[in-house]
């Protein structure tokens, strides 16, 4: 017994507890963010909200999607992850400069923003592959601090990329600025400049379109989660060693897991290039943990928790004035508070109870109905 | 050539000879036990036949193909499944889901094809519950398919345990201490169910067991360790009368 109990704590990056999610009500985890969206756009239409307000929205959508995709790997294949930010700036910069550098060529927002859109999340998953193959092996605290180094690098590379273009073409250098004479002064256009922002992408990251790529995030991620290759993703997390004399295939279905959150976090940093504007101290580690701290907050393994605990978590602080500065410290004592309950078998125990309860309740409630349907 | 050929294998850990020569030919559809003191080097046996451990000498061979030296899932693929002497379910996940996992191999679509919701992703799932319902049914789990498979009392969780391996579709099925922590009801009940599975499937088991009884009851052999040295093998009966045996598990 006092085993069992050992090797559970070993695996124990207790912050991670997870809260198994219930197969059923997947559509209601979709029409939430439909309806929360539909209802903000119509009140900000009506004047009812601020612009202010308006303008977080679309962030709100690609801070979803950071959530649920992390979620993926944190809640579902349970590994800690601390370099989501850095999917997320690999898709902004490919998807913002392909569209610094056509939006000469592709007039139409239509085709070029969904170009955008892939591009930004294949080469996201591409990165999220190939960080992927040699981390395999490792886990937990190891993983994390992989993943928090990767974040970091990505950042400090494209921090160092300057790129330009003039009648002659596109012309790079790396870590230091190029050298004015090999541009033709007429005609250059700087497109990178190190750590300085992108300037002039066209603001293609509407509303809706945001919305769409949330909805079909979210039903990507639950069809994912309850199907086969789910049930293959979380038996890795509840018991390597099972899975594997099981017959599932580690490496296979942790590379998907890597590539498809990779993919997601790409896109939302497409958006996030689409929408406001974009410089890489934007995607340090406080981006990374700021999605994780929704993950926790909403419950690891829970898709539906991230969504709310983002909503909740992104506008409250941006409407109650004063808060912004307090942020990053709020969200260190409200992982650690976590981090303790989630240690304290009292509230476990208090916590187990009162879910059990909730539900013996309403299965009573319904079978009440359900008895006065039959009469 | 016998259903199972094990030759000489063994292994050490820094010096430690956990299993040394141990040598087993199990013919099929037989139920076999293996028992010892613990510490005696039964469990790693089990890890050596499943690849965790590789061995540092031996042959392995089941139904004439060669297993010596294989991954954990290709040997399961090859008709391999085991259990644990301390229980590993996936314990987040339903008791049906859990049997669902034994299945993954043999019943296969695509991950686009789960998450576009094709036709095939819905006639595999059926096919898939009414296979994993059957084994639950063999186990009497099967009105425990929707709880957590952690909140299962210790009994059922290990029966459990043996319905996921059989999912895999075995020709070799390992068993890791089965009864260990059920009260005699309950391991009189398992034994019904062993039974039901040799017969029934026509498998071919080996089994680590403490109970005695249960051991004298359902194994036709038995093979002995001690100090990772294989102490005698024979037919149940004669081996556990043997003083050597008896004078192992005594402790003298
Ligand atoms: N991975 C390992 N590293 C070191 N020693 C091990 C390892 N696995 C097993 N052993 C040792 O091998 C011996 C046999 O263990 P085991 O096979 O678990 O015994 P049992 O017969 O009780 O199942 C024990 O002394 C154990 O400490
Ligand atoms: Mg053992």
């Amino acid at each position: 017994m006092s085993e069992r109990k050992n090797s559970e704590r070993a695996k124990g990056f207790s912050l991670l507890k997870i809260v198994p999610s219930k197969s059923r009500g997947k559509l209601v985890t979709v029409l939430i963010p439909v309806v929360f969206f539909a209802v903000c756009a119509l009140l900000v239409n009506l004047g009812v909200l601020r612009s202010h307000f308006a303008g977080l929205l679309v962030p709100l959508c690609y801070y979803i999607i950071m959530a649920v995709s992390l979620n993926f790997t944190v809640g579902i294949l349970g590994e800690l992850s601390l370099g989501h930010a850095g999917f997320m700036c690999i898709g902004a910069y490919v998807g913002g400069l392909f569209t610094l550098l056509t939006q000469d060529s592709i007039t139409s927002a239509w085709i070029r923003f969904p170009i955008a859109i892939l591009l930004g999340g294949l080469i996201a998953a591409l990165a999220g592959f190939l960080i992927g193959v040699p981390i395999l092996r490792l886990r937990g605290d190891y993983l994390a601090i992989v993943t928090l180094a990767f974040g970091e690098i990505v950042r400090n590379l494209v921090q160092n990329i300057y790129l330009s273009r003039d009648k002659a073409g596109l012309h790079f250098s790396f870590t230091n600025a190029i050298e004015p004479e090999r541009l033709d002064p007429a005609t250059n256009v700087d497109i990178m400049k190190g750590p300085m922002a992108l300037n002039g992408i066209s603001p293609d990251a509407t509303l809706l379109i945001s919305v769409i790529l949330v909805v079909i995030t979210i039903i990507v991620i639950l069809n994912m989660v309850d199907s086969r290759a789910g049930r293959a993703i979380m038996s890795i997390r509840d018991n390597r060693i099972a899975a594997e004399s099981t017959g599932i295939n580690i490496t296979k279905y942790k590379l998907i897991v890597f590539s498809l959150s990779a993919f997601f976090a790409g896109i939302a940093g497409v958006l996030f290039a689409h929408y406001s504007t974009v410089s890489p101290p934007k995607f340090d580690y406080n981006m990374s943990i700021l999605i994780l701290v929704f993950v926790v907050l909403g419950g690891v393994g829970n898709i539906r928790g991230s969504i709310i605990a983002t909503a909740i978590l992104y506008i409250l602080p941006e409407v109650l004035r004063g808060f912004q500065s307090y942020r990053m410290l709020i969200y260190a004592i409200v992982l650690i508070v976590m981090m303790l309950l989630n240690n304290n078998e009292r509230f476990n125990a208090w916590k187990k109870n009162t879910t059990e309860r909730l539900t013996a309740w309403r299965k009573g409630l319904f079978r009440k109905k359900s008895g006065k349907e039959a009469e | 050539m016998s259903f199972v050929e094990i030759n000489n294998i063994g292994i050490s850990f820094g010096g430690l000879h956990a299993v040394e020569d141990f040598y087993l030919r199990q013919e099929k559809g037989e139920l076999y036990g293996l028992i010892g003191p613990n510490g005696a080097g039964k469990t790693t046996v089990f890890n050596l036949l499943t690849g965790v451990y590789k061995p540092d000498k031996g042959t392995f061979f089941l139904d004439g193909q060669n297993m010596t030296g294989k991954s954990t899932v290709e040997l399961n693929k090859l008709g391999i499944a085991r259990t644990f002497q301390n229980i590993r379910l996936f314990g987040n996940m339903t008791v049906l889901d859990n049997v669902k996992i034994g299945l993954h191999n043999q019943y296969r679509y695509s991950a686009l094809t789960g998450v576009l919701r094709l036709p095939k992703y819905r006639s595999t799932e059926r096919a898939m519950n009414e296979k994993a319902m059957e084994l639950l049914d063999v186990l009497e789990l099967g009105e425990e398919r929707d709880h957590l498979a952690s909140n299962l009392p210790y009994g059922k969780q290990r029966r459990l345990e043996i319905a996921r391996a059989m999912a895999t579709n075995p020709k070799y099925l390992l068993l890791d201490e089965p009864a260990a922590g059920m009260n005699p009801n309950e391991t009189a009940e398992l034994m019904q169910m062993i039974r039901f599975v040799r017969d029934h499937f026509d498998m071919t088991i080996l089994l680590i067991e403490h109970d005695m009884k249960l051991v004298a009851g359902i194994c036709e052999k038995v093979s002995v360790l001690d100090f990772g040295q294989l102490l005698c093998q024979g037919e149940t009966s004669a081996v556990l009368k043997d003083p050597e045996v008896i004078k192992a598990y005594l402790g003298e």
